[in-house]
């Protein structure tokens, strides 16, 4: 028979976004839900990349799946997914001790830093594709990459006068992690709720076809050409959007969101050489610094009017 | 003298800037204090994963200084004692003193007396220059603040005999605060001054201070720890220094992993380690192979022992090594060969193709060479288009550092050809002026095949290195070549490779188009620029490399001889003596050649005994000379040309070269061209110094 690990309910996969939302909402985080557009990474979400533009202050914090075509395997790889989940945190301006907020919520999920080592490793981090990086560590505990710590200096191509401290924690790693599992498939994503007898619910149950099928489409049946077309419609309509006499930066960015996803399906699919490839995020980062652009100047106009008025 | 203590407290620093960080706050300290006349003594420094540390005795005060300023004579215009007045800022002449100088007569001068200043002042002034110009390899700025340092900055110590200056940057104004180890320490503490700062953080703030007594105490336990259990340690230097910026309060644990992980590379094995994780490799004493333990150094002492971080740490390696597994495996699935129609996808550069069209070129240049090389073209044709193909496995995608060495263990498992084996995995040598260069001589040709390939292709669409900049490594490319072709004697001309890379470009498909001669042998003289630096470091005179080459040169194996051999020949008491004499001659035919042409033709009639017997000489010197240096024994040569020392001495003694009679005059010049001319066989005899 095999053992099973017990684990304590903050430490199911849900258990854990429950608490990281919890801590980071009692630090003055606005709790988002997950921006429903296909995205890269939690960065790449407007509440991130857009906010952190600007003077105005921002915390935030959000769940949000990420895709990473090129990275399914068929639901065959122990740890890697084509769709997976980032928790992420920005506070704008970073506050002083936000390395000791850090810390704090690495203790709501339970982890005993008595017991753990934990480390930050320096890693600079940089996202070509929306022209941005920063500066900070990856944390490790016991050796183990359990998030991403940065200082954002430049996002869109533009330097930023305040700047915002970024969390991303990778759950699935992070709750593998923790419920000491070395199998994505095998963690536990609800508990048994042994007072209305409700089963346990695996992550395996709920994702596993999803990655099987996903692969699929991704490898095998996207429509390159279909795809291609639709990559350059988003282009187009990001661009015209910006070019309006009044711009409209929020769903310009939408569009170039959606650029950037089909290009990393292209991508999974091996059309894109990798000269070609250059050239796309050459593309993708162009409309992001122009959404990112026109964003800044409207917030200004915004506070202008708000001041002569 | 008073005690001026310095801790700069921050977020983590990277372990990489750490050391170079410490040496550049204490450098600049010293320098900026010293600038304002405070000298420094006594001077310690230390770095730490959050930490600067400076201390140093400095006077209280700096100097006064007095200072004469000089002005006109006493009896000069007004007009020059006014102006001396006004630069002086002096009120009247009454202020200024007078110098007696009875030679070029009386002046006025003034003296101003610059009070020294306070030290605090000074040491708060240079403390706020420094950091806010210090030179981090890349900073950064938080919050809203415009100050850039390498990660936020926290607190600053600033304290002179224990005083607290009054000093602000960043917004953080400087006390005597500081915090100890994150998990161990204690929370915030004040302390008194450096001593008691010492004491407190390594004792209750549980941080060691010096990075030296934390490599020595990572190296020291690490080493127990593995005699302890019957291992040894695999030494690594810099990985020490890097762990040592890694923690406060170094602790050393022995992990282990799964001994089936022993069936992959030991290279591989270690890399993983060493790169990604930062864990040293542990090897068993009795066999001199990897075993299956690892030394992790942890920041700190857990209740437990460790046993939860090194079990933690084991997971994370076998997950690497799982991986590494996994592409090995995946890779095994197909023959090394099967992958060569994927370096299509790999593009060498985008104005010269892929890198598959690089290897057919180095296939087919690679078997123009062979037959020079003794080598078999067949195989070696069959080396280098095996040799790129590990590019595209999983391993090499994950293990960059290891090209070559993943495809020559791939073949090696095929059961492939021990030549072809050896040529793939030393193809890219010698990759450093320390690395080894190939002796196979498959190896030779792929290696050289490809390095020739690479000067050629970016030579020809203009991408050549210039000053500090050389992204293709191109220098160190044409360097290899040099060293490849001496170190393995190889006689072949450097023209006669590069036209056959030439050729390999027009057969190998898709052709590159055909080169212009000049870049040919521009390539040509940069390859040769490279050697002359080889020979140069390699203790060859600069003059005599000079002197050799002057003539052009091709064959870089004898090149080498002839200047080996003319150093050797000119340390000899024969051999100065000799160049004495051809540098008098070569001074005669200069000083002639300024007033007229020197004469042309052949020697008809010579009187004088000495000179028909210096003919004579010269005839059979040169003789043997040509002789000689066809068989390229080059000191044989010298010594025939040093035979000419006495016939040419006699010469000089007995015989006018600038004779009345014109037609004697242009004899006895004819014969000093001859010695001219015979000594070029050998080398420029005009271009040595010494």
């Amino acid at each position: 028979m095999k053992m099973k690990n017990k684990i304590k309910s903050v430490q199911s996969f849900q258990g854990l976004i429950l608490t990281l939302q919890n801590y980071w909402a009692s630090q003055g985080c606005v709790i988002l839900q997950p921006f429903d557009t296909e995205v890269g990474a939690g960065t790449l979400h407007p509440a991130t990349v857009l906010r952190s533009l600007g003077k105005k202050p921002w915390n935030v914090a959000y769940v949000q799946p990420s895709r990473r075509p090129a990275d399914g395997r068929y639901g065959e790889n122990p740890n890697r997914l084509q769709h997976y989940y980032q928790f992420q945190v920005i506070m704008k301006p970073n506050p002083v001790n936000f390395q000791e907020l850090y810390l704090g919520s690495l203790a709501a999920i339970g982890i005993d830093m008595d017991l753990h080592d934990i480390r930050f490793v320096e890693d600079d981090w940089e996202n070509p594709t929306v022209g941005a990086w920063g500066l900070g560590w990856e944390v490790w505990c016991d050796g183990m990459e359990v998030s991403q710590y940065t200082y954002f200096q430049q996002v869109g191509g533009i330097e930023l006068d305040i700047v915002s401290g970024e969390l991303t924690y990778g759950l699935e790693r992070l709750a593998m992690y923790v419920q000491g599992v070395d199998n994505v498939y095998d963690l536990v994503f609800t508990e048994e709720n042994k007072s209305n007898g409700t089963p346990e619910v695996l992550y395996g149950d709920i994702f596993h076809q999803n990655e099987v099928q996903q692969s699929a489409y991704n490898f095998e049946y996207a429509d390159t050409y279909k795809i291609l077309e639709k990559f350059k419609f988003a282009e187009e309509e990001c661009m015209a959007l910006l070019e309006l006499d009044i711009a409209l930066p929020l769903p310009a960015y939408e569009h170039a969101l959606k650029a950037s996803h089909l290009f990393n399906l292209l991508d999974a699919r091996g059309v894109v050489s990798p000269t070609q490839r250059q050239e796309y995020i050459k593309r993708v980062r162009d409309l992001t610094k122009a959404c990112a652009n026109s964003y800044v100047n409207k917030e200004n106009n915004i506070k202008e009017k708000a001041w002569k008025n | 003298m008073a005690e001026l203590f310095i801790e700069i407290f921050s977020e983590e620093i990277p372990a990489r800037m750490q050391l170079k960080a410490g040496e550049n706050f204490s450098k600049l300290m010293v320098s900026g204090l010293k600038k304002e006349g405070l000298l420094c003594e006594k001077i310690i420094y230390h770095t730490g994963p959050r930490r600067l540390i400076f201390k140093a005795d400095i006077p209280l005060k700096s100097p006064n200084l007095s200072e004469e300023k000089k002005g006109p004579r006493v009896n000069a215009p007004e007009k020059a004692i006014e102006g001396f007045l006004r630069s002086a800022g002096l009120n009247s002449l009454s202020d200024a003193c007078i110098k007696v100088d009875e030679k070029k007569g009386d002046y006025y001068y003034t003296k101003t007396e610059k009070k020294g200043l306070n030290s605090d002042q000074i040491v708060s002034e240079v403390l706020v220059s420094v950091m806010n110009n210090f030179p981090w390899p890349k900073s950064m700025k938080s919050g809203t603040s415009g100050f850039r340092w390498v990660r936020p900055l926290r607190g600053i110590i600033c304290l002179v005999d224990g005083k607290l200056i009054d000093c602000t940057v960043d917004n953080i104004k400087a006390g005597r605060m500081t915090e100890g180890h994150r998990m161990h320490g204690k929370g915030p503490f004040t302390v008194k001054n450096f001593s008691d700062y010492c004491h407190k953080l390594e004792n209750e703030g549980h941080v060691m201070i010096s990075h030296q007594d934390r490599k020595n105490k990572i190296h020291n336990d690490a080493k127990n720890i593995c005699e302890e259990n019957g291992l040894e340690l695999i030494d690594d230097i810099s990985l020490i220094d890097e762990v040592s910026g890694l923690v406060e309060w170094p602790n050393v644990l022995l992990g282990h992993m799964d001994p089936l992980f022993l069936e992959l590379p030991s290279e591989v094995i270690k890399l993983s380690m060493r790169t990604h994780q930062k864990y040293f490799a542990v090897r068993d004493p009795s066999t001199g192979s990897l075993s299956p333990h690892f030394i992790v150094v942890s920041n700190q002492t857990a209740p437990d022992g460790g046993a939860e971080i090194a079990k933690g740490n084991a997971k994370v390696l076998s997950a690497r090594l799982s991986d590494a597994k996994f592409f090995q495996k995946e890779d095994m699935k197909f023959d090394l060969e099967e992958n060569y129609s994927k370096l299509n996808s790999i593009v060498f550069h985008k104005k010269l193709g892929s890198i598959r069209d690089k290897s057919e070129r180095v296939a087919v240049l690679a078997a123009l060479m062979a037959p020079y090389l003794d080598a078999d073209p067949e195989l070696v044709k069959k080396a280098a288009r095996l040799a790129k193909c590990d590019l595209v496995t999983n391993m090499v995608i994950e293990f960059t550092s290891l090209q070559g060495q993943i495809g020559a263990m791939y073949y090696a498992a095929e059961g492939g050809n021990k030549n072809i084996i050896k040529a793939i995995e030393d193809q890219y040598k010698p990759q450093g002026p320390s690395d080894n260069v190939p002796s196979n001589s498959v190896a030779i040709a792929v290696a050289l095949a490809d390095k020739i390939d690479t000067l050629l292709c970016f030579w020809g669409i203009q991408e050549k290195p210039t000053g500090s900049k050389d992204p293709f490594a191109l220098r160190r490319a044409a360097l290899g070549v040099v060293r490849i072709i001496l170190e393995n004697k190889i006689k072949l001309n450097i023209s006669n490779i590069l036209e056959m890379a030439v050729t390999s470009r027009v057969i190998a498909k898709p052709c590159l188009p055909e080169l212009d001669v000049s870049v040919i042998d521009s390539l040509l003289s940069f390859i040769i620029e490279r050697f002359k630096i080889y020979l140069r470091d390699n203790d060859m005179r600069q003059d005599l490399i000079n002197a050799v080459l002057k003539r052009g040169v091709d064959d870089l194996l004898s090149a080498t001889n002839r200047v080996e051999s003319l150093q050797a020949f000119l340390s000899t008491e024969e051999g100065t003596n000799l160049l004495s004499v051809c540098k008098r001659s070569g001074n005669i035919l200069k000083a002639e050649e300024k007033k007229a042409e020197l004469p042309s033709g052949d020697i008809d009639t010579l009187t004088h005994k000495r000179a028909k017997e210096l003919l004579d000489a010269l005839i059979q010197a040169r003789k043997s000379i040509v002789l000689e240096m066809g068989n390229e024994s080059y000191s044989m040569a010298m010594t025939a040309l040093s035979k000419l020392r006495k016939p040419i001495d006699l010469f000089f003694d007995e015989v006018k070269v600038n004779d009345e009679n014109p037609d004697i005059r242009a004899n006895n010049l004819r014969l000093l061209i001859m010695l001219r001319d015979t000594a070029l066989e050998i080398a420029d005899f005009d271009a040595i110094t010494g």
